[in-house]
């Protein structure tokens, strides 16, 4: 028995590779049921999951929550035999389940302990979207929390009340903004004796993060900024003097911006400018940094093309698109959702942003933008995608519904000669209000994806992904 | 650590509009609800959680003044006979302002839920946010004044936009000749304007260091209500300040604006790359290019008052008598007791340590030792043993509840012995 353990100990050590992160008596459970496969019953199942469950209690304890991120990261695939017996399941923390009391209580702790108020939902909510947070605009976090603010930094309480206001939007913008707050952050830090910088300042940040996450769910983008931020400062050798260190911090954020987002910008723009040709009409979405940019830029080098900017509601961010092409000289039509099927034949490309590409080459995009692209398939129109590598992301998902996030329902309200229709719908028993903010669209409506390492196929985004992890 | 807001008190001076009564106390001393009237910003102060206060005084202020507070109160002293307006004194403090400023005027008596104030400020990086409320009528007689009120009262125009929030055009009445003369360039960008007249100013601004520093250059400007706020509000669509590329360029420290630029190139960047506009019809960027911003919270409902005139002072004691706990001569309470705010207790006699809540009415009754009432029950002519409880929004009538029963929430008991059956 002892031998056969040991051997396929060894096997499961060379097939996955990376099993830094499991306890080794995890991993003896792992092997435990896979060895002696279906013979296992329903107490030693039961058994292995209270200790399991108490396992993963303890490492709670010790590590703190960002670590536990870190850790859950790489996951195994499992195959199904393995993933029946292991029923305590790894939830990836975008996995938000706002309807489980047992999550929500563990989430009110860590809040507690960080001094943060808790932002309670509002409204009634679409029951397939039940798991996630809905939050209204007019309550905001700040008013729950001390003026002035003591525990957050005022950088990040101002940014967390322009990302819960809208005022920023956009991931780009959203980003930069985010790495903005940590500049000043960093300006203003000092490290208390006995610490290290390198230690103490990622704790610091954590708060914060948390916080914004309560004002308006983090962003892929903005998820991978952090990341590099963390590893960033963790980097931060205990020699250098503090004020050498900080500005070393504050450079690095200016060139991972630099980097990712302006050089990523002419790079894209330069591989798109050989995508549009003269006397093309395209269609774009909503309102994309990166796209506007491609397109602005591509007229003043003097393409001949006319957009149609499609819009929808709630948000019909379109407006600021129309403004921004019409400003800069390009002919635009602008039309909303509704009528995209009428335009699209005489329609030869299609450019959408994107909020994050996904490890399963899905592309998360603002909602609606599915449909742009399942309609231009219909109508052979090419889709292209434009977004840059800080963006992709490991999750995977095949649906709009596992994570998402809900806007203000009070945003679908609309007051039209002096009558407001909906304006009791919480009175309303059986009436939901739903604003989603994101969707996904499948590889198979995308015809290219344009980044600033080429024009690549959806498909190829898990080794894009690879790639940039080995390099890291 | 970093601090976000200092807060400033004003005390030194005012009450020209009641001098029969400020003739021998000073207005910050002035009682309202048995509380000297500072007692009231400073109060709001501290439950949005500042722990320390500037108050800018007199001596003889601050050799009175007593205020029992857990912050830090800073007294600065200015003389009596200086005849310093309000941003004079600001000038007089400005070493000790290391950060953005909220200046509140001693005589404000508020409810307000200052984040809303505050939001504005920081949301949109205003330079000024400041607190108005719709006015109440006076329905008290004023002593010694005979008929209405004097039309002597100024009003105030005040236009915003169509939000609601943003502040376009001040102006008082005592300033125009005949007209309302409004800019042209105010009307391009902003082509909806509410203009109001029924409102109050409650004398509270958030305000930038920027300011500050804008005003020791600038020793003209004496009063900031007077003075500091219209051209602010005017300036926001001067031509020279869209001209510019940072704000209030010649009058920010040449030292500063070389630290800030980098980073505000950043703050930049993000906004231009959001996809947010705060008007819609015209080809311009969010704000129309302006770095100067002005907003406006104007509070609907709730209670916002100033005490500068004598009808002002009478109302507001009226209204916070009302607010606090109302215990009749004819009523005993014992000791140790905590009877909260809007409960009202007549006739009747409540023991030791008993805990009543808000909104509680008790008429000819009995409470007992160590009794709990919650909020908003109605007790009337009974009798409460001890370590009783009584459930929220309880209607007891002619009742008696033993020793240690618990009334249930909302129950309504009409002539009913509420005792342990064993």
């Amino acid at each position: 028995m002892a031998g056969t353990e040991g051997i396929t100990q060894q096997e499961l050590n060379n097939s996955t590779g990376e099993t830094r992160d499991e306890t080794d008596s995890r991993k003896n459970d792992y092997l435990q049921s896979k060895v002696e496969g279906k013979a296992l019953s329903k107490e030693e199942k039961l058994k292995l999951r209270k200790e399991k469950k108490q396992q993963k209690k303890n490492k709670k304890d010790d590590k703190g929550p960002a670590k536990e991120e870190k850790a859950k990261k790489p996951v195994p695939v499992m195959d199904g035999q393995q993933a029946q017996q292991q029923r305590v399941v790894k939830r990836l923390p975008e996995h938000i389940q706002a309807d489980d009391p047992a999550v929500l209580k563990k989430v009110a702790k860590k809040l507690e302990r960080q001094q943060i108020p808790l932002r309670s939902d509002y409204g009634s909510k679409v029951s397939l979207f039940s798991h996630l947070h809905q939050y209204s605009r007019k309550a905001p976090l700040t008013q729950q929390m001390s003026i002035p603010s003591t525990v957050i930094h005022p950088s990040i309480v101002h940014l967390g009340l322009q990302y819960s206001q809208g005022i920023i939007a956009g991931s780009n913008s959203r980003c930069i903004a985010l790495l903005h707050a940590f500049k000043q952050v960093i300006r203003d830090y000092a490290t208390p004796r006995n610490e290290e910088l390198s230690r103490d300042l990622v704790n610091k940040l954590k708060p914060y993060i948390s916080f914004l996450n309560q004002c308006r769910p983090l962003s892929a983008s903005m998820g991978n900024a952090i990341k590099y931020i963390k590893k960033e400062i963790s980097n931060v050798s205990s020699n250098i003097k503090e004020e050498e260190a900080k500005t070393t911090l504050q450079n690095c954020i200016d060139k991972y911006i630099e980097e990712k987002i302006h050089l990523a910008a002419k790079a894209i723009s330069k591989s798109a400018f050989e995508k549009i040709s003269d006397g093309d009409v395209i269609l774009v979405y909503g309102c994309s940094s990166l796209v506007n940019y491609i397109l602005c830029d591509a007229f003043e080098r003097g393409r001949k093309f006319r957009v149609i900017v499609v819009d929808s509601r709630p948000r019909l961010e379109g407006r600021e698109t129309l403004r921004r092409l019409v400003k800069k000289g390009l002919s635009c039509t602008y039309v909303l959702i509704t009528a995209v099927s009428y335009m699209l034949p005489e329609v030869s490309k299609v450019f959408l942003g994107a909020h994050a590409l996904l490890a399963n080459g899905y592309v998360m995009s603002r909602v609606g933008a599915s449909q742009i692209a399942l309609v231009a398939k219909a109508y052979n129109v090419p889709v292209l995608v434009c977004c840059e590598t800080y963006k992709f992301c490991e999750r995977v998902q095949t649906d709009s519904f596992v994570s998402n996030e809900l806007d203000d329902p009070d945003d679908l309200i609309v007051t039209r000669k002096g009558k407001t229709e909906l304006q009791n719908w919480q009175d309303i028993p059986s009436l939901r209000l739903l604003n989603l903010v994101y969707d996904v669209t499948p590889p198979d409506f995308v015809d290219l994806v344009i980044t600033d390492l080429g024009m690549i196929p959806c498909t190829s985004v898990p080794v894009v992904l690879r790639v940039k992890n080995v390099d890291q | 650590s970093v601090m976000e807001l200092q807060a400033v008190v004003m005390a030194a001076g005012g009450g020209s509009r009641m001098m029969d009564l400020t003739y021998s106390m000073p207005k910050p001393l002035l009682p309202v609800g048995n509380k000297p009237l500072i007692w009231y910003p400073l109060n709001l102060l501290e439950r949005i959680g500042f722990e320390e206060v500037i108050v800018i005084t007199t001596k003889e202020v601050q050799k009175q003044m007593h205020i029992d507070t857990k912050m830090k109160l800073e007294m600065v002293c200015i003389q009596e006979d200086a005849d310093m307006g309000t941003a004079d004194a600001l000038r007089h403090i400005q070493q000790k302002i290391k950060t953005d400023i909220l200046v509140v005027s001693c005589d404000l008596i508020t409810d307000v839920a200052l984040h809303e104030v505050v939001d504005l400020f920081r949301a949109h990086d205003a330079t000024l946010s400041m607190l108005m409320s719709k006015t109440h009528e006076f329905t008290e007689t004023v002593p010694g004044q005979k008929g209405k009120k004097k039309t002597g009262e100024q009003r105030d125009f005040v236009g915003v936009d169509s939000s609601g929030k943003r502040l376009l055009f001040m102006a008082n009445e005592a300033d125009l000749d005949e007209e309302l003369v409004i800019k042209k360039s105010i009307m391009r960008k902003h082509p909806r304007m509410h203009i109001k007249t029924g409102l109050v100013d409650a004398h509270l601004y958030c305000l930038k260091k920027s300011v500050v520093d804008f005003l020791a250059d600038n020793k003209s400007i004496t009063s900031i209500r007077g003075e500091l706020i219209p051209y602010l509000v005017r300036k926001q669509f001067s031509a020279s300040t869209n001209s510019q590329k940072t704000k209030n360029d010649s009058e920010k420290n040449q030292k500063k604006t070389d630290l800030k630029t980098p980073d505000e190139d950043l703050l930049d960047l993000a906004r231009e790359k959001s996809c947010w506009n705060d008007h819609r019809g015209d080809m311009s960027d969010a704000y129309h290019g302006g770095k100067l911003r002005c907003y406006v919270h104007i509070m609907e409902d709730g209670m916002c008052y100033r005490v500068n005139t004598l009808a002002a002072y009478i109302e507001a004691n009226r209204l916070v008598s009302e607010q606090t706990a109302q215990v009749g001569a004819d009523s005993i309470i014992g000791a140790a007791c905590h009877v909260s705010e809007k409960s009202s207790i007549k006739r009747s006699t409540i023991g030791a340590s008993s805990c009543i809540k808000e909104k509680v009415k008790i008429t000819n009754s009995i409470i007992m030792n160590g009794v709990t009432i919650e909020e908003g029950c109605s007790i009337q002519g009974s009798v409460i043993c001890n370590q009783a409880v009584i459930g929220r929004g309880a209607d007891i009538k002619y009742c008696l509840v033993g020793s240690g029963q618990c009334i249930e929430a909302e129950g309504q008991y009409l002539l009913h012995l509420s005792t342990t059956v064993m």
